[in-house]
């Protein structure tokens, strides 16, 4: 008789650092906690050359410098250093605004790895309504800048209801910059996107349309262009692998310190994730009741308890489980054999609503004031 | 086509690395990673730019004591350049 499946076990391989959540740009679909606001007590360069240092001993290997907007420390250029005396692969991810050929100069004598940067869209009154600033022309000249370091160009476009029918045009402008690698990343709605998610899904019959156009690009620059597209999960019927299994590829910090399984596990209730000011990475990746919570099948509840398919999915999002049922334990709703599905249906029925309304409800955008106020 | 006098070279985004951790060499790339074994390790390694492919293919048959392991190398290659881990130089 075969054992009972095993939850799969290992060190960090990729480390996430949050370097601040400050950011010039506005975008309604950030990633970034709603409250962020309120976690404004960020690591100083000594600590962050802690928090890599450990992790880099316990086998991280891949390093995300992100936000927020990173270009905002001052110290940027000093931790990848560090980082890349560590032995890490440096990646930055930035929206590019304020880049300058005087600071990718500098990051790459400190040994920066690669740089990704963000458009919002493929024109420029719709790029800077959605950034919430005008940075459309910056950012394809940072664009052409990282290209003449000797950067490849790695760009990401977040897709959504606002910018999906421009996909021919999206694909025509990573064409025009360079691009040798392109993401395509359908939002997925946790954060600001979440907030704003019945003005940003958009319809199966637009995402299919979108997807069928960008495939086909792919097989035209097949050799140029890598493109890499993130599906938006509520239309499949299988929910996402929740981390690679919780607590056994990712680490993420922070700006306040505040280590977590998974870059959207602040808003779990009751989870209580460790802070490094405290304790150290080995003590929060070994030891931590937060890092240890689902790093099993004991809390799973039917139909996945049961489900042969839990040692792929692990049970699919938590995050996206507590934001659409209120309950951490649920089946991803994602997922067509949960009992709660119709939740996701209800979400693609209200983002439906909203479409055809003909007074779609405004953008919250990403900035402090909404964050103080809605947080 | 891969050639006797063919140089090969890392792409310009990727580097190979021993993690001490995982003890072994592993190929790293924007937000990715690939884990090698062994022999894909060694070809991989003399993939400097510096030497033509009969090169190669001498360096490790004198290193491992054996001959005869021209198409297994030339196999390896192919899919690493498939992979976009490495390129023609010349």
């Amino acid at each position: 008789m075969a054992g009972l499946p095993s939850y799969p076990n290992g060190s960090p391989r990729w480390l996430l650092a949050e370097l601040t959540y400050r950011c010039p740009l506005q975008c309604p679909y950030c990633s970034n906690p709603v409250d962020y606001a309120m976690h404004q007590n960020e690591l100083s360069t000594e600590e962050w050359c802690r928090v890599l240092s450990e992790a880099r001993a316990l086998g991280a290997v891949q390093l995300g410098l992100s936000g927020g907007e990173p270009l905002i420390r001052q110290d940027l250029s000093a931790l990848v250093l560090h980082a890349r005396e560590l032995g890490y692969y440096t990646n930055l991810i930035t929206s590019g605004y304020g880049l300058t050929a005087e600071r990718i100069a500098d990051l790459k004598s400190s040994g920066l790895d690669h740089i990704q940067i963000s458009i919002q869209a493929p024109e420029k009154t719709l790029n800077d309504t959605l950034a919430g600033t005008e940075s459309f022309e910056q950012k394809k000249k940072v664009a052409r800048l990282i290209k003449a370091q000797g950067y490849p160009m790695v760009l990401c476009v977040v897709i959504h209801r606002q910018n999906i029918h421009l996909m021919s045009d999206i694909l025509a402008m990573a064409t025009e910059l360079g691009a040798d690698y392109l993401e395509l990343a359908n939002t997925q709605y946790y954060g600001w996107a979440h907030l704003n998610r019945d003005q940003l899904m958009p319809t199966r019959e637009q995402f299919e349309t979108a997807e069928v156009i960008a495939q086909a690009y792919k097989e035209k620059v097949k050799g140029q262009m890598k493109i890499y597209y993130v599906v938006p999960d509520y239309y499949e019927d299988r929910p996402k692998p929740c981390m690679n299994g919780w607590g056994t590829t990712f680490l993420t910090v922070a700006p306040d310190g505040l280590a977590l399984p998974c870059h959207e596990a602040r808003i779990l209730p009751g989870l209580d994730c460790p802070n490094v000011r405290d304790f150290s990475i080995r003590e929060i990746w070994e030891e931590s009741p937060a890092f240890k919570h689902f790093r099993h099948f004991d809390w799973m509840e039917e139909p996945c308890k049961s489900c042969p398919e839990k040692i792929k999915d692990f049970g699919g999002c938590r995050c996206q489980a507590y934001l659409l049922t209120g309950n951490l334990n649920a089946t991803d709703p994602v997922c067509s054999k949960s009992p709660l599905h119709h939740t996701v249906e209800e979400a693609i029925h209200l983002a439906e609503q909203d479409r055809v309304s003909g007074s779609p409800k405004p953008l919250i955008f990403r900035n402090s004031l909404n964050s103080k106020t809605l947080g | 086509m891969i050639q006797d006098s063919t140089r090969l070279g890392l792409s310009p985004l990727y580097r190979l690395q021993w993690e001490e951790s995982q003890q072994r060499f592993v190929m790293l790339y924007p937000e990715g990673m690939v884990e090698l074994n062994g022999p894909a390790a060694e070809i991989l390694k003399l993939c400097d730019g510096t030497r033509s492919f009969s090169d190669m293919v001498g360096t490790l048959e004198t290193a491992f004591d054996t001959q005869g392991l021209r198409s297994d190398i030339e196999e390896l290659v192919q899919a690493a350049l498939d992979h976009g881990w490495i390129t023609i130089l010349s």
